[in-house]
């Protein structure tokens, strides 16, 4: 008998799956399934992933010309910080560790649901507010001090509703935490019987490891912005330098946790690639015990090198040569994960599905983003790239260009198990390779351009770097389509794709043992595990599994 | 100890959940600690640059409402431990009668802070234009001082709310069935308890011989 | 493309290319890797498979961290060592003052001489820059020199450059500062000694800078106090700068630049022993410029002795 027939069979005879169970708005706000929590989580972020990403067009449009014509001064800097705020806060962090993670990691470990359900939802209703609340510092009329809300700026002369939009990013912070604490007790308490530690998934331990940063970052930029709105609502002298006050310990607060957050970023684009890569090459990941430690250093270096964003700030020498030793071995963790996800192909039986694309961009975006760090790590290299397009075009090579990549390599993989339809496989391939393309195009003339000295965050500019910014900026339209692109096909599939299998990849992960899409107690039968991940081997693999590894996969 | 615990929905064995809901909260003190940790750097790095201006402004402050409020935090302390183990051991009119003297002794340190913010103000404390000190790092201190007490404040507020949500169980329900739910919130509670011990000696001490 | 246009600039050009060589090999390995295995094993493909042996696995992996962990050390050493070699400032540098403000750059040139939003240099002179902020935070920036940096409300801070091209640069505020950030830009002109000579006598009409703080120190009232004859007991300010002063909580400091600063316009903060704190602060009385000025007067060969 088929596995399809079977899983016919199964959904007739057992509990309807979690989409069907309850259909009513009622049981979609009030839900504590994880499922439905990681749904409401994508709904919520791709709203802002679109909001933010208006901004952006407005800002690529307005830099098309070195004049103003677009926007005025102050309108640009409020288009740039919205993007910022926007993106990282209620994009990025919460992207895959929201969506993927909290649909999936029960799943992988076997498990009914997070450890703390009601905490769950209480997480997203957190985000929530906090995303109303930035909404609206935007409705009222903006906000100007940058993402970074650097002080004494922010506090003293930014005429801007600084403190809504503060107050909004500081309760999103709560959600994080809520999430963080919430993963790692369940990862901790509520793996599967033989589930060890060695057999957990890479895409586990980037959500455990993820999940220890946010814990540990998150509160002090709470703190940092607590102080902020103290400063600014009740004139309390903190980092006032006429009484005293330091603006670089805000900085210090400030890139205490925003270093670390790059980390909550790209952590979880290491999880999801692994898995994708080891599927669609059908090979076990190349050297595991050091994937999973690569990640945990990344996370425990990750921070003490918050302050190579200050070399030009005036801090002591000797410090900056201390952050930029420790941002040169950061380097190491990140090397090895690029030469085992190369290492993992060799050998293999490599299908190029649209996961598998998204998965190979980020490995070659995520090359060149980590090496150009390797020049802003060199301290007088840094001194004239920092604050320049450099640094934007770095930043965005490891965040978009490799977390979104990661992030919807993640979607169309794990878009079977999550909706119980399958996409149209064409139209994917063509959306990751444009995306892959229209992401060169924009930010690549963005090095050459920081190089030649233009600052960040400037609305008007010399004439000499027009060119740099049209050819950014035509790059950018390709990249919106490829954005937007996925939405129509994947809406489609919602509706007309055909019905997925419970395993369409023929992947050995846990979450593909039940059925697409699971029922709300995740397994029909409690799974237990009696080896490590991935088992796309022959040698170690029964019959059937070598069987399944080398006949031609359906796309 | 019974294992006669309230299983939520994804435990299935109740040792499990016995060690996850304080397991937990232990996870998200760490990140209280690490949210007043910020705090105390700024501390530190005004006392350090202030020198003896910041100590004048130490010297303005209420040292025997700060202390008397230690004594009686201290003891509200001991009263949600007590109540904890007395769940334990299933007395349960003895946890009842801790879990309200827990509340009645955190209400009374926000009354006692109440009134000496209020001697505060009289005396312009407040920094900004009536400042009663030199503009500078005695400001700083009472920054510092306005910031710390309102954010402990606000969270001994949320911990008398846990405790009260315990006593409301306690009425509808059975409480004795929910020791980790206690034992959580006696943890948080005690954190509050330590960030104040913290906070006592910089806020009331700093200056004084 | 970007003119290299002070010493340093070559230097920063050679650590460049050598990371530009250094990540082009890497991608090219990791493409060349990433393609052939593509391509070579894809799905039905002939190409021989099977497990490897376990310690190829291993050997592979260690050889590979082992080989990234030397080359980010070695890169680190090359980078730190061009690093403190760029921390000595030629003794000989001429200082020039900038005080930046929400949107533009101030320049005080020792000889008195005042510009906005240009800076008028000597070739192949090392010019040291001593900056600081009237309000948030700027940054000094100028591409062609491959200098920057932030400059701070409430503090000095340094770099130097030595120019080695006359021409006219880019000066740019690298730090967001408000409103009008991108307009917070100006022109470093870079002239022949010659040239630079005549330009620096001929627009001056205000005397030198020390001369500009001598007046002030007297338009301030300092000499009320700090003078021989006062009658409130101050400190005396003769030669005081680069001495150690003894402070009232025991220990020394260094009257440096930020030690004269903070003691005119926070004066509280370090009292010298033996003294009672009753400066009162010139917070708003003096600016950011008098203050420069002012320091300037007090580090003159006759600084600071008034009658």
């Amino acid at each position: 008998m088929s596995t399809r027939a079977t899983a016919l069979v199964d959904r007739e005879l057992r509990s309807p799956s979690y989409l069907q169970n309850g259909t009513d708005l009622r049981s979609w706000l009030l839900t504590t399934d994880h499922k439905r929590i990681g749904i409401l989580y994508a709904l919520s972020i791709t709203f802002f992933f679109f909001l933010g990403g208006i901004a952006a067009t407005l800002i690529r449009m307005d830099l098309v010309t070195p004049a103003a014509d677009l926007l005025t001064n102050d309108q640009y800097n409020r288009a740039f910080t919205l993007h910022g705020i926007i993106m990282v806060w209620f994009f990025l962090v919460p992207s895959i560790p929201t969506t993927l993670g909290n649909f999936l990691l029960p799943l992988m470990l076997g498990t009914k649901d997070l450890a703390f359900p009601r905490l769950n939802l209480l997480s997203w209703y957190i985000f929530v507010v906090g995303g109303l609340l930035t909404l609206f510092a935007l409705v009222v009329g903006g906000v100007d001090t940058g993402w970074t809300f650097y002080t004494p700026f922010s506090t003293l002369y930014s005429n801007s509703h600084v403190l809504l939009a503060a107050m909004g990013v500081f309760i999103v912070g709560f959600s994080s935490i809520a999430t963080g604490v919430n993963f790692i007790a369940t990862t901790h308490m509520l793996r599967a019987k033989g589930l060890t530690w060695m057999r957990l998934p890479l895409f586990a331990w980037a959500m455990y490891t993820t999940s220890l940063v946010m814990v540990l970052a998150t509160p002090v930029l709470s703190m940092s912005l607590l102080l902020v709105t103290a400063e600014r609502a009740f004139g309390l002298p903190i980092f006032d330098p006429r009484a005293g006050g330091d603006p670089l310990l805000f900085q210090h607060l400030f890139w205490f946790y925003s270093h670390p957050a790059v980390y909550i970023m790209v952590l979880p684009a290491f999880g999801v690639v692994s898995e994708i890569i080891t599927c669609e090459a059908r090979r076990r990941i190349f050297g595991y015990q050091f994937m999973v430690y690569a990640m945990v250093v990344i996370a425990v270096i990750g921070f003490m090198v918050w302050g190579h964003h200050m070399f030009v700030s005036g801090q002591s020498a000797f410090a900056n040569l201390a952050f930029s030793f420790l941002s040169f071995v950061i380097a190491v963790p990140s090397a090895i994960k690029v030469f085992n996800w190369t290492g993992t192909l060799y050998r293999g039986q490599i299908r190029f599905s649209a996961p598998m694309l998204y998965a190979l961009g980020f490995v070659g975006l995520f090359t060149i983003g980590g090496l150009t760090g390797l020049f802003l790590a060199s301290v007088p290299l840094d001194v004239h790239l920092t604050d320049t397009y450099f640094v934007v075009a770095h930043f965005h090579y490891i965040m978009v260009g490799g977390s979104v990549s990661a992030f919807f390599g993640g979607l169309h993989f794990w878009w079977p198990k999550i909706t119980g339809r399958l996409y149209s496989e064409r139209l994917a391939q063509f959306a990751a390779l444009s995306m892959f393309f229209g992401f060169n195009f924009t930010f690549f003339p963005q090095f050459v351009m920081g190089w030649m000295g233009m600052p960040r965050r400037y609305h008007v500019y010399p004439p000499e770097f027009q060119p740099w910014h049209v050819m950014s900026s035509v790059g950018a339209a390709v990249l919106a389509f490829a954005y937007a692109w996925p939405l129509f096909y994947l809406g489609w599939s919602l509706f007309k794709g055909e019905k997925a299998p419970p395993n369409p990849h023929g992947a050995t992960g846990l979450e593909w043992q039940t059925r697409s899409p699971p029922p709300k107690e995740n397994f029909d039968s409690t799974p237990e595990v009696t080896a490590g991940p991935y088992k796309y081997h022959p040698r170690e693999s029964t019959p059937d599994e070598v069987e399944q590894a080398q006949k031609p996969q359906e796309p | 100890m019974a294992d006669d615990l309230l299983l939520h929905e994804p435990f299935e064995n109740p040792a499990r959940q016995r060690v996850a809901v304080p397991f937990g909260m232990w996870a998200f003190l760490t990140t209280e600690i690490l949210f007043f940790a910020g705090i105390f750097l700024f501390y530190a790095h005004s006392r350090w640059n202030g020198g003896q201006a910041f100590l004048e402004g130490a010297k303005e402050s209420a040292f025997w409402y700060g202390t008397i409020n230690t004594a009686i935090l201290m003891t509200s302390s001991l009263a949600m431990a007590i109540a904890e183990r007395a769940n334990r051991l299933s007395v349960m009119p003895l946890v009842r009668a801790m879990l309200w003297l827990t509340i009645l002794l955190g209400t009374v340190f926000l009354v006692v802070k109440g009134l000496e913010y209020h001697k505060d103000v009289s005396e312009h404390l407040v920094p900004g234009p009536h400042f009663k000190l030199e503009h500078g790092p005695a400001e700083q201190f009472w920054a510092f001082y306005w910031t710390a007490t309102g954010v402990h404040a606000v969270h001994l507020t949320i911990g008398i709310g846990a405790v009260m949500r315990l006593a409301w169980i306690d009425w509808r329900s059975d409480l004795s069935r929910r020791d980790t739910l206690i034992e959580a919130t006696a943890l948080y509670l005690h954190l509050v308890d330590i960030i104040w011990l913290t906070l006592y000696p910089l806020l009331y001490l700093a200056g004084r011989q | 493309m970007l003119p290299e246009a002070s010493t340093l600039a070559p230097h920063i050009d050679h650590l460049l290319l050598l990371l530009v060589g250094l990540s082009a090999v890497i991608i090219c390995v990791v493409s060349v890797l990433i393609f052939g295995f593509a391509i070579r094993y894809r799905r039905g493909s002939k190409a021989r498979r099977g497990r490897l042996p376990d310690w190829i696995a291993r050997d592979v992996e260690l050889g590979w961290t082992a080989a990234t962990l030397f080359v980010a050390l070695f890169l680190f050493w090359f980078a730190a060592s061009m690093e403190t070699s760029q921390y000595e400032v030629p003794a000989d540098a001429m200082e020039v003052h900038v005080v930046a403000k929400q949107w533009m750059w101030k320049i005080e040139h020792p000889n008195g001489q005042r510009e906005i939003n240009a800076l008028h240099v000597p070739v192949g002179v090392p010019v040291r820059l001593v900056m600081t902020s009237q309000d948030v935070i700027h940054s000094f920036f100028v591409p062609a020199f491959r200098i920057k940096q932030d400059v701070l409300p409430g503090r000095y801070t340094e770099t130097w450059f030595n120019a080695t091209k006359p021409g006219t640069y880019h000066l740019f505020c690298a730090e967001y500062c408000g409103t009008d950030h991108s307009k917070m830009t100006g022109g470093i002109v870079v002239m022949p000694k010659q040239d630079y000579a005549r330009w620096s006598r001929g627009v001056n009409t205000h005397g030198t800078l020390a001369g500009q703080g001598a007046r002030l120190f007297r338009q301030l009232g300092c000499t009320g106090c700090h003078g021989e004859s006062a009658r409130v007991r101050a400190p005396s300010l003769a030669g005081i700068f680069g001495r150690k002063q003894p402070m009232s909580d025991g220990g020394f400091k260094t009257v440096d630049e930020a030690y004269l600063h903070d003691s005119i316009l926070r004066p509280q903060k370090d009292v010298v022993a033996g003294y009672k704190p009753v400066m009162p602060s010139y917070q708003g009385i003096a600016s950011e410029d008098d203050v420069v000025r002012l320091i300037a007067y007090l580090k003159s060969p006759n600084g600071g002795a008034v009658e």
